[in-house]
């Protein structure tokens, strides 16, 4: 059982280096005024691709999805980077769970 | 005054099912109230203090220092849980005897009771650490204090009352299977912190997703609602979860019952 564990770990931790090395597509989000910009991002299907969101406001917000499962604070006039996907076509949420009224938007997978 | 209530009570009814599960497992060791508060104290004092070493802990490892961060201490509250279960069944039995014995004199717990401290200190800190990030963009946003202090008292005592209603509903269990009850509860909540835990470096890219969403109940039960939020603390209910967060929900899992199993072989 343990044998089996280290391993498993082992085999994530390489697959895990090989994927970071390779080019994935990006996208950028801008959070200003407690909203997104955009508020609809088109990204494509079954595809893993990098989040870039940054926060202009001068309070912290925290980037959440529970849609595709992601959550990470973006500190005032900072840039943070979320690996997304790789997704099926469809419409995924998300929100700035510290201004949840007005940072709303979604991602258009196609 | 709303919305900060809704994101205290997130918060802390996270850590509170938490300590509540804690609480019921220590039942009957002395001091352990002591313990506890100390717990909640220190997580206190690491949340205010990982909110303004915020800025430090973003911009390490090339920017992913947030997620290793969250990732590390998810993985620690597993490794003192496990420790503590795996100790636990060889003298689970014992504890309950005594505890049926003489008015609960029990010192063999205390040697556990540190390992779960830490357990409690590292949720109110992952928790917390939100809620004074949270508070501190309210407080720049020229929020009434009153709204403030109003918002913040109302989701504490909310999440503590659920906290409180699991802590007393567990109590009911009989003494015969309870800390069976507890050692299952703690296996099951180390599993979905592990499985959390692999979320934050998979957001990183530094484990691989293995298949995104492997299923989706968000119909049921989302993610968001008390109910999803709730389960996910007890069991680590996840409404579409990916490959390695359920390969590492099941390794946890089995190694946890091996090892409890394994002790319990060894002592009888």
């Amino acid at each position: 059982m343990k044998q089996s564990a280290v391993l498993t770990a082992l085999l994530a931790a390489t697959l895990g280096l090989a994927a970071r090395a390779a080019d994935v597509p990006e996208f950028q989000l801008v959070i200003k005024n407690h909203s997104y910009t955009p508020a609809e991002l088109k990204v494509p299907a079954d595809t893993k691709f990098k989040l870039v969101v940054k926060n202009e406001d001068d309070t912290p917000e925290e980037f959440e999805s529970t849609d595709f499962s992601r959550e990470t604070v973006v500190l005032p006039n900072h840039t943070v980077v979320v690996y997304v996907g790789p997704l099926r076509a469809g419409t995924y949420g998300f929100f700035g769970d510290f201004h949840r009224d007005t940072a709303q938007g979604r991602l258009i997978v196609q | 005054m709303l919305a900060v209530a809704l994101l205290v009570f997130r918060e802390v009814l996270e850590a509170a099912l938490i300590i509540s599960i804690v609480c019921a497992a220590t039942r009957g060791v002395p001091r352990r109230g002591r313990y506890v508060f100390g717990g909640i104290g220190l997580g206190l004092a690491g949340a205010v203090l990982v909110a303004l070493g915020a800025d430090f802990i973003s911009n390490l490892a090339g920017g992913a220092g947030q997620d290793i961060f969250n990732a590390s201490v998810l993985l620690a509250a597993v490794v003192m849980i496990a420790w503590h279960v795996v100790w636990m069944s060889s003298h689970g039995r014992e504890l309950a005897k005594e505890m049926q014995g003489v008015g609960g004199a029990v010192k063999a717990g205390s040697k556990s009771l540190s390992l779960l401290l830490t357990v409690v200190g590292l949720a109110v800190l992952r928790e917390g650490s939100e809620i004074v990030l949270f508070l501190y963009g309210m407080a720049v946003g020229g929020i009434a204090a009153a709204s403030l202090a109003g918002g913040i008292a109302v989701g504490v005592c909310a999440g503590a009352a659920l906290g409180f209603a699991l802590y007393f509903g567990l109590l009911r269990v009989p003494m015969k299977h309870f800390f069976s009850v507890t050692n299952v509860m703690l296996i099951l909540l180390a599993a979905g912190l592990a499985a959390a835990a692999a979320g934050f470096l998979v957001q990183s890219d530094l484990l691989p997703t293995l298949g995104s969403r492997l299923w989706d109940t968000s119909g049921l039960v989302s993610d968001d609602s008390l109910i999803g939020r709730t389960l996910g603390v007890l069991v680590g209910y996840k409404a579409a979860p990916s490959g390695i967060q359920v390969g590492f929900y099941l390794c946890t899992l089995a190694l946890l019952y091996a090892g409890m199993r394994w002790q319990q072989h060894r002592n009888s």
